[in-house]
C-alpha cells in the first residue's frame, strides 16, 4: 500500500533522514520508533505531504505522491506533533470545514462528522469551542480530523504525546479500533506503548532505518534477554526453586515488595508463560501479576534506537 | 464550495469572532471620523471637494488596516501549526493563499463600506454624484485590495504577526514611497519609479470620481504580483 523508497531529506549539511525505504502492507498498525529527534517527524511530514524530501519516492498503491494529482491526498488523513486546531471553532464546525477540504460530498459532510465524533469520543462536545478543550481532548479532535474523510491511510505523530495514564489507555483502544478499516502509522518514542498497539515495528535511528518487524522478532533477532514478570504471595523460596526447575528457564531473581509479596523474575522466553502461572500455583503460589518484564522492553529499546546503540 | 471560498469563509468568521477584528474595524470608523471632522469638513467647502478630501482621508485608514488584518493570515497559520492542515489536504498552495486573502478583502470592504454614512451626510447638506461615491469607494478597495496582497506577502514570510506586520508596512511604505525616488533618478527609472507609486500615482483619480483602467489594471497587478508571490513562498516552505 505505502511504498517508500530511498528518502532522504537534508536541513542544509544535515541529514534529518537517510536513504529510509520501508513498506506497509494495507490494513497494518505499524508503529514507528526512535529517541526524539531519530527523524520521525520529518518522516511523517513527508508522507503527509506537508513536507518536500530531498531526495526518494513515497508510492500509495504505486502513484508517487509528490507528483500524483493532488485528489491523492485525501486517501491519507495526518495528525501532526502538535495537533492543528482552529481555537476560535467549535468542534464540530472545525471537522465540518476540514471534511470540506478533503472534498467530503457536501451533503456527507454532517453524517461523516457525526460518525467520527461517535467513534473518537467527541460526541458531547460538538459545539464546544476548541479552546476550552482540554489537552486529551485536543488530541482527539487531532485524530478525529485526521479521521473525518475517511481515509485509507492515518499518519498519527506522537498521538499519545502528554497524555495523563487514562487518556493514553483510550488513545491506544481508538488506535487499536482503527485496525482493518485504515492503514495506520503511528510514531511513538516509548516502545511500550507503541508495542500494545501496533502488529509492527519500523525503529529509526540517526535518520536511519535500523530493524523492522514484530516485538518478538526484534528480540530474537537483537538477542535481548527474555524475561518474564510473577508477583506472588505465599512459599515465596519455594516458588522460586520450581520455577528454576522447569524446562527453559535460565534463572529466577526474588525481589521481596510490600504486603509480603515479591516480584520473581524469571529468565525465561515468553512461550513459558503459562506453564510458569500453573507452576506458581501448584507450589502454592498467591499469583497476583504475570506479566513480561518492563526491563526488557526497555533494553530491546535502547538496544534498537538509543544512541550509540549497535542494531 | 471551492476550498478557496472554504477557507475565505473560515478567515471572515475567524475575524469576526476575535477581539482583533473588532477592535481594527473600530479603529478605522473612528480614525475616518476624526479625519472627516477635523479636516475633510474644514472651512467652506464645495461638496464634491469634501467628497474628495474624505476619500483622500480614508485611504490611509484603509492601507493600514490592510497590513493588520493580513499580518495574522499565514504568520499565524505557521506558529498555530495549522499551515499543516492545509498542506495536508488536497488544496492547491494558490488555492491556501487565495482564500485567506478573499477572507480579509471581506472584512476590509465591510469596514471600508462602513464608512458609507459620512459621504451620505454630505449628500443630505450638499450635492455629490454617485458615480464620485462609486469612484471613490472602488478606489479605496483596490488600494486596500493591494495593501492585503502586500500584508500577505509580509505574512507568508514572517515566523510572528508582529514581524509579518513590519514586512508588510515595510513592503506598503516602499511602494508608497517610489516617487521620491523618481525627483532623484534619471528617465526611464524616474518615470517608472512614478508610475509604481501605490498611492500618489493611481489613487488621486479615483478620489477625484474618475475611474481610469490603467489606474483599475495597476492595482490588480499589484495585489496578483503580491499574491503570486506569497504562492511560490508557500510551495518554498514545503522545502524547509
Amino acid at each position: 500500500m505505502i511504498q517508500v523508497e530511498q528518502l532522504s531529506k537534508y536541513y542544509g549539511a544535515r541529514a534529518a533522514i537517510r536513504n529510509l525505504s520501508f513498506r506497509i502492507d494495507s490494513g497494518e498498525v505499524v508503529g514507528f520508533l526512535g529517541l526524539n529527534g531519530a527523524g520521525k517527524t520529518t518522516t511523517l511530514r513527508i508522507l503527509g505531504s506537508v513536507l518536500l524530501p530531498t531526495s526518494g519516492t513515497v508510492r500509495l498503491d504505486g502513484q508517487d505522491i509528490f507528483t500524483a494529482p493532488r485528489q491523492l491526498k485525501a486517501r491519507i488523513g495526518f495528525l501532526p506533533e502538535v495537533p492543528p486546531l482552529y481555537e476560535d471553532m467549535g468542534v464540530g464546525e472545525y471537522l465540518a470545514f476540514v471534511a470540506g477540504l478533503r472534498g467530503v460530498d457536501p451533503a456527507r459532510i454532517r453524517t461523516r462528522v457525526g460518525e467520527t465524533e461517535e467513534r473518537t469520543g467527541l460526541a458531547a462536545l460538538d459545539a464546544e469551542p476548541i479552546s476550552t478543550l482540554s489537552h486529551g481532548y485536543r488530541q482527539r479532535v487531532g485524530v478525529a480530523q485526521a479521521l473525518v474523510h475517511s481515509p485509507e491511510v492515518l499518519l498519527l505523530d506522537e498521538p499519545a504525546n502528554g497524555l495523563d495514564p487514562v487518556q493514553n489507555v483510550e488513545m491506544r483502544s481508538l488506535i487499536r479500533s482503527l485496525r482493518g478499516d485504515h492503514t495506520v502509522l503511528v510514531s511513538s518514542h516509548i516502545l511500550p506503548e507503541i508495542a500494545q498497539t501496533c502488529d509492527r515495528l519500523l525503529v529509526v535511528r540517526d535518520g536511519e532505518l535500523v530493524a523492522q518487524g514484530t516485538e518478538t522478532e526484534l528480540e530474537e533477532r537483537l538477542g535481548v534477554g527474555t524475561g518474564v514478570e510473577l508477583e506472588i504471595a505465599g512459599p515465596i523460596e519455594a516458588v522460586a526453586t520450581a520455577l528454576r526447575a522447569l524446562a527453559g528457564v535460565r534463572g529466577v531473581t526474588v525481589r521481596p515488595v510490600a504486603g509480603g509479596r515479591a516480584v520473581l523474575r524469571v529468565d525465561a522466553p515468553d512461550t513459558l508463560r503459562p506453564a510458569l502461572a500453573q507452576a506458581a500455583v501448584a507450589a502454592g503460589a498467591q499469583l497476583f501479576r504475570l506479566d513480561v518484564s518492563a526491563d526488557r522492553l526497555e533494553s530491546l529499546f535502547l538496544r534498537l534506537a538509543g544512541r550509540g546503540a549497535a542494531a | 464550495m471551492s476550498p478557496a471560498l472554504l477557507i475565505a469563509r473560515r478567515e471572515l468568521r475567524g475575524y469576526l469572532r476575535t477581539m482583533t477584528g473588532w477592535i481594527i474595524a473600530a479603529s478605522v470608523l473612528l480614525i475616518d471620523g476624526l479625519l472627516f471632522n477635523a479636516f475633510a469638513l474644514e472651512g467652506a467647502r464645495r461638496s464634491t471637494e469634501v467628497l474628495t478630501r474624505f476619500f483622500y482621508f480614508a485611504s490611509g485608514p484603509t492601507m493600514v488596516a490592510a497590513i493588520f488584518l493580513a499580518m495574522r493570515l499565514l504568520a499565524e497559520e505557521r506558529q498555530l501549526g495549522t499551515l499543516a492542515l492545509l498542506y495536508a489536504s488536497p488544496v492547491r498552495d494558490r488555492d491556501i493563499v487565495l482564500g485567506k486573502f478573499l477572507g480579509a478583502l471581506a472584512f476590509l470592504s465591510g469596514v471600508t463600506l462602513a464608512t458609507v454614512y459620512m459621504p451620505l451626510l454630505i449628500l443630505v447638506h450638499g450635492h455629490i454624484s454617485v458615480g464620485h461615491l462609486l469612484a471613490g469607494y472602488l478606489g479605496l478597495l483596490l488600494l486596500g485590495a493591494a495593501s492585503l496582497g502586500l500584508g500577505t506577502l509580509g505574512s507568508s514570510l514572517a515566523r510572528n504577526q508582529i514581524l509579518a506586520a513590519i514586512i508588510g508596512a515595510a513592503l506598503l511604505v516602499s511602494m508608497l514611497l517610489t516617487w521620491l525616488l523618481a525627483s532623484v533618478t534619471e528617465p526611464p527609472f524616474s518615470a517608472l519609479f512614478a508610475a509604481i507609486a501605490l498611492h500618489n500615482a493611481h489613487f488621486p483619480s479615483f478620489q477625484a470620481g474618475q475611474v481610469h483602467l490603467r489606474d483599475v489594471a495597476y492595482y490588480l497587478l499589484v495585489t496578483w504580483v503580491a499574491l503570486f508571490a506569497t504562492t511560490r513562498v508557500l510551495e518554498a516552505r514545503r522545502w524547509r
